[in-house]
């Protein structure tokens, strides 16, 4: 196999010129949230590197993470799929079927032994020696192991891949399984979410493709760039929250005028995830300013933390039924109280959160 | 062995055994089998679901007000629709009554997805078994541009433009990291098109990809997100408020006017694109016309969708056609019950499950789901399947007859339905193509039928939305802004025990869900779907289902490199993730039960 071609001199073949590569690399910059002079580091590492292989395999799925991942506006999913990455296997948009997909596995793993990346959709089922997925006639998890054996690192999208997802809610009855239980001596990079929002699953992978190593992340496997900090911790209807404007119910005064949606089942409270900062669909909305309250999708055993539409009953900094009823009668005694909560919650989550490296994470703070 | 098959088909597996395992560029895992005779040409056909998730087990004992979000993560792909059965499926159950508008904005969110899945569906996961990216390197972007503002008056056609992309595309594959086109079927003797053709296709495939991510956007302005926006069991969850305090966090002008932006966008994309591009290539492929028509000419149903008012799910107060045709029999279009026991009823002699008596269907409120995973004569171990036995089980996929019919469900059965039905606004869209392509009716009964059935469908429902976003306007000028009836929300006001019925047609057919609501929990819930009706294994008479029979008859330049098969297979659009999901209604223990 000759030289590898560099994400930049593609791009420069591409007939865009230096300077609108370097605004590229600015914007990359920006949407990581970096500081202004990491662009140049972004420009350096695209200059030098080949585009890294990527091997994306399903599990049992629905395939909601492929499709969060083409919405993704910055980047294009077309760049990223055209001139960033490599996506050498992925069932849902491959040309290739049978035998010829699976030979592309095969392939990028002999000529890309240790270097190329392995994304996982889903999750594999154990139970009954792993036949509730049989892609190719085997278990899915034979597969998934192989493939794992020789990645560089794994990419575990979605709540599926991540913590299990619907179908190993409870009773689980496939053993529907997260892929850290399967794959254990390689880093795993979690995004969870069902789906995961599109511009971090991009996000996740131009930091890759950037620095050449995986985002910091916290104690279970999240990039903290996109994870530390609960859906309620920013949202823009926590004022309501904190003044003990609630909506009642859908379709009432208080939902019409935009109050906090937490009696009517919000999850934003206990949820970490970007929703309520990057939002969706190139920032057009997220759940919460659509009316109805986050489902928590991006924690482990959302699923079974139900019924949705109760009030959540075990906030985790203080009680949240009286506080809630509290908050309606003396408003201005409890903000007090939920500040000083919320307060000692964050130093508590700081003091659980080890980097992959802490020296790598102060650089580029 | 050659055999007939009571629904009219001739299977003879005597010849070279072929596995196509993955079928790529669909939703979830299938796997295809035929046997070719001497001249290659299809004699046997095998479709196998291999997934199986069990979602309907783990709904037992929730809140029935919750299942949606369950069943919505059945299919990521056609993101709503099982969300939009489940929750017609409890309205059903307990007599909840919806407000107009809830009613209009959930045809605006189901037309949203119509338009941009089959987009998706034609340029992502079928247009590669038609369009040759390697030839396109070859095509002069002089006559590409000749050739494109010759079918469309779309402004991105200059020869620059096409210049530009060719080049990238020559250094993409010069890279030699061909990523998603590795390894495809380029320069078979199948492909068709002109290299001009082939580039300006590429270059669509390119701009769909950016395209239908704005689409979209509107189910993320009425359900926060897209995929999987939210829904309410009730009405809808987002406000409206144009003219009050906070409407700045409601539906409110701004909001409404984004909508009706993306929609005129929408509009102009399909019309201007899409439907120019695939009667393009559609021309070059006529002899298509008359292969994989499989049930298509015979066995066809719809439910109907798309209420024109708020609480009515008759026949007459829908867009979408409702009836089946049976036997070929064009000149009627029978109704259908979903709650009468002798209608829907699904089999399961060759899928992986087990039954008391294998013999007799089951309708879905007395469904069972066992799992049985005997892979009986297969060749191979069941960890290593090399090639199934389509005489025993073979299939996580069940097999859903109607009235003992296997049926063919999708975008050409409405279009078929509605168009025997002599529905106007179809016979307006199909009989100008027939025209203009030249060929006869008979022609949609086929892979190029379904896959133009499909683009015309596109077009439909992009107008509809339109007409259903002018509406909206209509009602709240008209003083109405209410989106939910809360009235029946909390579970205290509900019946001890209630079952209903929800049905929608998805992108790719007739879906339905039936629960049984047992103090204020659900006691059981049953999802049929289209794929399941597509994908079919044979059932205890031996009728063979919609993607076999489809698959008979064609001939194969070469069996080892299946486009053939990918062509009429995704002419279905699969859906594999919703075909394999079925429910023990019997109250097992399925973690218990042990897979011999």
């Amino acid at each position: 196999m000759g030289r590898q071609e560099t994400f930049y001199e593609l791009i420069r073949r591409q007939g865009i010129s230096r300077r609108n590569f370097l605004k590229f690399c600015s914007l990359s910059a920006a949407s990581l949230g970096l500081a202004p002079h990491f662009a140049g580091k972004i420009a350096h590492a695209m200059e030098t590197k080949p585009r890294v292989p990527v091997l994306w395999l399903h599990g049992l799925e629905c395939t909601c993470c492929t499709e969060s991942f083409i919405r993704s506006a910055h980047p294009l999913a077309k760049d990223v799929i055209l001139s960033m990455v490599s996506l050498d296997y992925d069932d849902t948009i491959m040309a290739a079927a049978g035998h010829q997909a699976e030979q592309a596995i095969e392939d990028v793993m002999r000529d890309y032994k240790g270097q190329y990346i392995l994304a996982v959709e889903g999750n594999p089922p154990l139970a009954e020696d792993g036949i509730f997925c049989i892609p190719g006639g085997k278990p899915f998890v034979d597969k998934l192991k192989h493939v794992a054996a020789d990645a560089a690192a794994v990419i575990a999208w979605g709540s599926c891949a991540s913590w299990g997802c619907v179908q190993a809610a409870k009773p689980n009855p496939t053993q529907a399984t997260p892929i850290h239980k399967v794959i254990k001596n390689k880093p795993i990079v979690k995004v969870p979410g069902c789906p995961p929002i599109a511009e971090v699953m991009t996000g996740v992978i131009t930091y890759y493709v950037t620095f050449g190593e995986l985002p910091a992340l916290d104690k279970q496997g999240r990039p903290l760039m996109f994870y530390s900090q609960r859906v309620h911790d920013k949202c823009y209807r926590r004022c309501h929250f904190d003044a003990g404007q609630f909506a009642e119910t859908f379709d009432d005064r208080g939902s019409r005028e935009g109050y906090c949606l937490y009696k009517v089942g919000c999850r934003g409270p206990t949820t970490y995830n970007a929703c309520s900062t990057t939002r969706w669909n190139e920032g057009v909305s997220f759940p919460i300013a659509s009316g109805h309250g986050c489902l928590g999708c991006s924690e482990p055993d959302f699923w079974d933390n139900g019924p949705f539409y109760e009030r959540l009953q075990t906030f985790p900094q203080f009680g949240a039924e009286a506080t809630a009823n509290r908050i309606g009668a003396t408003a201005a005694a409890v903000v007090g109280v939920g500040i000083a909560a919320h307060a000692g919650l964050t130093a508590l989550r700081q003091a659980k959160v080890k980097p992959n490296s802490p020296a790598e994470t102060d650089k580029r703070a | 062995m050659s055999i007939a098959t009571p629904n009219g088909f001739q299977l003879d597996n005597s010849g070279k055994r072929v596995v196509v395992d993955p079928i790529t560029r669909i939703e979830g895992h299938l796997r295809i089998e035929v046997n070719v005779d001497e001249n290659n040409i299809i004699r046997n056909a095998v479709s196998t679901g291999t997934m199986w998730r069990g979602l309907e087990v783990i709904l037992r004992g929730r809140d029935p007000r919750d299942a949606w979000a369950f069943v919505q993560r059945i299919c990521g792909v056609c993101t709503g629709t099982h969300a939009l059965a489940s929750i017609r499926s409890v309205e059903n159950a307990l007599g909840i009554e919806i407000p107009e508008n809830a009613n209009t904005i959930r045809n605006i969110m189901h037309l949203t997805l119509f338009a941009q899945d089959h987009l998706v569906h034609f340029y992502h996961l079928h247009a590669l078994d038609w369009v040759d990216v390697v030839s396109a390197l070859s095509a002069d972007p002089k006559a590409t541009s000749e050739l494109a503002q010759s079918l469309s008056s779309w402004p991105m056609s200059s020869p620059g433009y096409f210049r530009d992309l060719q080049n990238r595309l020559k250094k993409f594959v010069e890279s030699g990291q061909l990523g998603p086109f590795r390894n495809g079927y380029w320069g078979h003797p199948a492909y068709k098109l002109p290299p001009e053709a082939n580039l300006m296709a590429v270059a669509h495939y390119l701009e769909a990809l950016d395209f239908q991510k704005e689409i979209v956007k509107i189910q993320a302005i009425f359900g926060g997100r897209n995929p999987h926006p939210n829904w309410l069991v009730g009405g809808v969850p987002s406000p409206i408020n144009l003219n009050d305090v906070g409407a700045v966090g409601a539906i409110n002008m701004e909001r409404l006017n984004m909508v009706g932006r993306i929609i005129d966008r929408t509009i102009e994309f399909i019309d201007q694109v899409y439907i120019p591009d695939l009667l393009a290539i559609a021309s070059f492929y006529k002899d298509w016309a008359s292969i994989g028509g499989g049930l298509s000419s015979k066995y066809l149903m719809s439910y109907g969708d798309l209420p024109k008012s708020a609480n009515n799910y008759s026949p007459d107060n829908m867009m979408f056609p409702t009836g089946v045709i049976i036997d070929g029999n064009l000149n009627e279009v029978l109704p259908i019950d979903l709650m009468k026991e002798d209608e829907v009823q699904e089999f399961v002699n060759h899928s992986w499950y087990k039954y008391a008596d294998e013999a007799t269907g089951l309708h879905p409120l007395k469904g069972e789901t066992v799992p049985n995973f005997d892979i009986g004569g297969a060749k191979g171990t069941r960890t290593a399947i090399e090639a199934v036995d389509e005489a025993s089980k073979y299939s996580w996929v069940k097999a859903p007859r109607w009235k003992g019919h296997a049926m063919e469900v999708g975008p050409l059965a409405r279009f078929v339905i509605g168009y025997v039905k002599g529905q106007e606004d179809i016979k307006a869209l199909v009989d100008p193509v027939l025209a203009q392509l030249g060929v006869p009716v008979t022609a949609l009964f086929s892979t190029l039928g379904r896959t133009a059935a499909r683009g015309l469908e596109c077009t439909w429902a992009a107008h509809k939305l339109k007409d259903e976003y002018n509406k909206l306007l209509a009602n709240i000028k008209a003083g109405d802004i209410n989106t939910a009836n809360m009235a029946n929300f909390e579970p205290s006001t509900w019946k001890k025990s209630a079952q209903g019925v929800g049905f929608v047609e998805a992108p790719r057919g007739a879906l339905a869900h039936w629960i049984d609501i047992e103090d204020k929990k659900i006691k059981n819930y049953q999802c049929v779907v289209p794929t399941t009706w597509n994908a079919s294994p044979r059932d205890p008479a031996g009728k063979i289902g919609a993607y076999e029979a489809a698959l008979l008859d064609t001939p194969m330049h070469d069996p080892n490199l299946p486009l053939e098969i990918l062509r009429t297979i995704h002419s279905f659009d699969p859906c594999l993730a919703c075909a394999t999901h079925v429910l023990d209604m019997e109250g097992n223990e399925l973690t218990s039960v042990k897979v011999r």
